[in-house]
């Protein structure tokens, strides 16, 4: 088996490639993993670069993750974790969407994006642009809103019970016994930016 | 004699259904017996853990992962403590990962000693399940006697481990192995050779070299088609470097080979187990640094300092700092990874859980088109699936 190669060592390899060099944004390399930013626009180009070519052949994704930001401009990133097995590597591509566009969807890539892109649209309401099958994976049939986001409460909006009178499942509006108890214990000290401004004069 | 047009039909499989291993609704569209296309429903265990991690500090969060594949909960936790540990930059005391290795190869046990009787159990064997769940009881007692809690362990904590083995444990785990291995053999005799076995088992469910590249396969299924690759080996983590064992690989990569390869995993594991108490030295089991690990009991006793240290950890908790790392381990069933986004607060921003069975259950449809509904069951027998894990 090859030795794990190192992430700055397939920095330099990645380079080499034109087309890469010229799309990776904000490229983050440590002791662990090489992970970069591209534009939405390039997903397909370059996963599609990243797999065949045998100096890099990353053939395997492993894992389609979702992350909200509801503060940037454009609110929900795509990260595509990638293997090769045959170079013992590990890559990592990211890229920005928001709630009005879609993402192309990677399937004809890589069959096994089918499921996560599903989830990644069960849980965060991203689209995938040429995903034949876009449905609710994680959730209830016929649940609404997209429970990862983060205005989305960490109780829901509604609950389930058993009405004995119907003799079925039936929702009805979440009704807390107890108020959620989300207490803040982080330390005012420490993570705090204050502007340098202020400081420089003191 | 039946028209054309009739022989097809759509069932329902499960949720409940004893071959579904846990909550499983598939929904089958059957040509008379042959399968032609399967369609997995899945999220019936559906719990949120994302979700919740989001709202937890990170040793808060720690425990959900027991609760994923609940059949090997440590392997589970390792991931999520190698990936806070990249964040903080940190390292593990040896004996610390020793221990780690020792557990982790225990719950490959644990996992495969539950995973191959039932794969029997699927195609008609009952015996391999009673004599699969003794052992399991033995390993669980030994869970028990290091955390406290047979299942949800909540052991392996950021900087290390929860608390320190006794002499006494070791040495009883070390006794362990080799009766254990008599049991393995007792299992194969049962089963390796056994003509119904192999009939339902060997050419049904075979994955092909691209269809692992494909569809994501790791472990086990990745093995089971001739792929040379063991995260343990190939991306060493904690002392694994250090220990001698060797990678089963299989040539068909039927359900019969994975099964194989499954039955030496636990005689490899038993090896590595006795080999990490072999190089157990004494020495500390979680890092110094007291804004990460817990001061001791007695400590806190005396000293005002670690009484704060406390106090602070168990509210406050820390913060890894911003970043996001992807950690994987190689869990009994395949790849287990933590994708972790880190905004620098005491709560992960977002932590993705990247489990095996995912990817080995969306590859059903794709494994189980033209073969028959008996084999069916065997091939998800085969895939080794824990729905706590799947669904998250």
């Amino acid at each position: 088996m090859k030795k794990m190669k190192s992430p700055h060592e397939l920095l330099k390899e990645i380079q080499n490639f034109d087309f890469l060099n010229s799309v990776m944004l904000d490229i983050n390399v440590s002791d662990y993993e090489l992970s970069f930013n591209i534009e939405h626009t390039n997903i397909v180009k370059t996963l599609r670069l990243l797999r065949d070519e045998p100096l890099l052949s990353f053939t395997q994704l492993i894992d389609l993750c979702g992350i909200d930001w509801p503060e940037k401009k454009e609110r929900f990133q795509v990260a595509y974790n990638l293997l090769s097995m045959n170079n013992n590597s590990r890559i990592r591509v990211k890229s920005f969407t928001d709630n009005n566009n879609s993402l192309p969807s990677i399937t004809k890539l890589f069959p096994s994006s089918d499921w996560y892109e599903r989830e990644a649209f069960d849980l965060f309401g991203i689209k995938f642009e040429g995903h034949k099958d876009l449905r609710r994976l994680l959730t209830d049939y016929g649940f609404e809103g997209h429970p990862l986001r983060k205005d989305f409460p960490l109780t829901g909006y509604v609950e389930v019970k058993y009405d004995e009178g119907k003799k079925r499942v039936i929702y009805e509006p979440v009704e807390l016994k107890q108020e959620y108890r989300d207490f803040d214990f982080e330390s005012p000290w420490e993570g705090v930016d204050y502007p340098n401004e202020v400081l420089k004069d003191d | 004699m039946i028209k054309d047009k009739n022989k097809k039909f759509r069932i329902n499989f499960g949720p409940q259904h004893p071959a579904a291993h846990g909550v499983l609704r598939l929904v089958l569209d059957l040509d008379g017996e042959v399968v032609e296309r399967v369609e997995p429903h899945i999220g019936l265990l559906h719990r949120g853990t994302e979700k919740l991690i989001e709202n937890k500090t990170y040793l808060q969060a720690l425990p959900y992962f027991d609760r994923l594949d609940y059949v090997a909960p440590m392997n589970q936790e390792h991931a999520f403590s190698l990936a806070t540990e990249r964040l903080l930059g940190i390292q593990v005391p040896i004996r610390a990962q020793h221990i780690r290795v020792l557990f982790s190869e225990i719950g490959r046990i644990l996992s495969h000693m539950i995973n191959v009787p039932a794969q029997a159990l699927d195609v008609g064997a009952l015996t391999p399940s009673l004599w699969g769940w003794e052992e399991r009881e033995k390993l669980m007692v030994f869970y028990e006697r290091a955390c406290g809690s047979r299942l949800h362990a909540a052991y392996f904590r950021t900087g290390g481990v929860h608390q320190d083995l006794e002499d006494q444990l070791l040495e009883d785990i070390y006794k362990f192995c080799d009766p254990f291995l008599k049991v393995v053999n007792d299992l194969e005799s049962l089963l390796t050779d056994s003509r119904i076995f192999k009939q339902r088992n060997v050419d049904i469910g075979v994955v092909k070299k691209q269809d692992v590249l494909d569809w994501g396969l790791t472990g086990v299924m990745a093995r089971g088609s001739g792929f040379e690759w063991d995260l343990r080996r190939a991306q060493p983590y904690e002392t694994y470097e250090d220990y001698d064992f060797l990678i089963p690989v299989g040539k068909n990569g039927d359900n019969y080979d994975r099964y194989l390869i499954r039955i030496e995993e636990c005689r490899q594991s038993a090896s590595i187990i006795k080999q990490a108490i072999e190089k157990m030295e004494k020495g500390p089991i979680i890092c110094e640094d007291k804004k990460i690990a817990p001061p001791k009991r007695s400590e806190m006793k005396r000293s005002m300092e670690a009484l704060i240290h406390h106090f602070k950890l168990y509210t406050e908790g820390y913060d890894v700092g911003p970043g996001d790392i992807y950690a994987a381990v190689e869990a009994p069933k395949g790849e287990f990874g933590v994708y972790l986004v880190s905004d620098g607060s005491n709560k992960p921003y977002r932590c993705k859980i990247r489990a095996p069975g995912f990817a080995h259950l969306q590859s059903l449809d794709y494994l189980s088109k033209g073969y028959l509904l008996p084999d069916l069951s065997a091939i998800l027998g085969s895939l080794d699936l824990v729905f706590g894990e799947v669904d998250r």
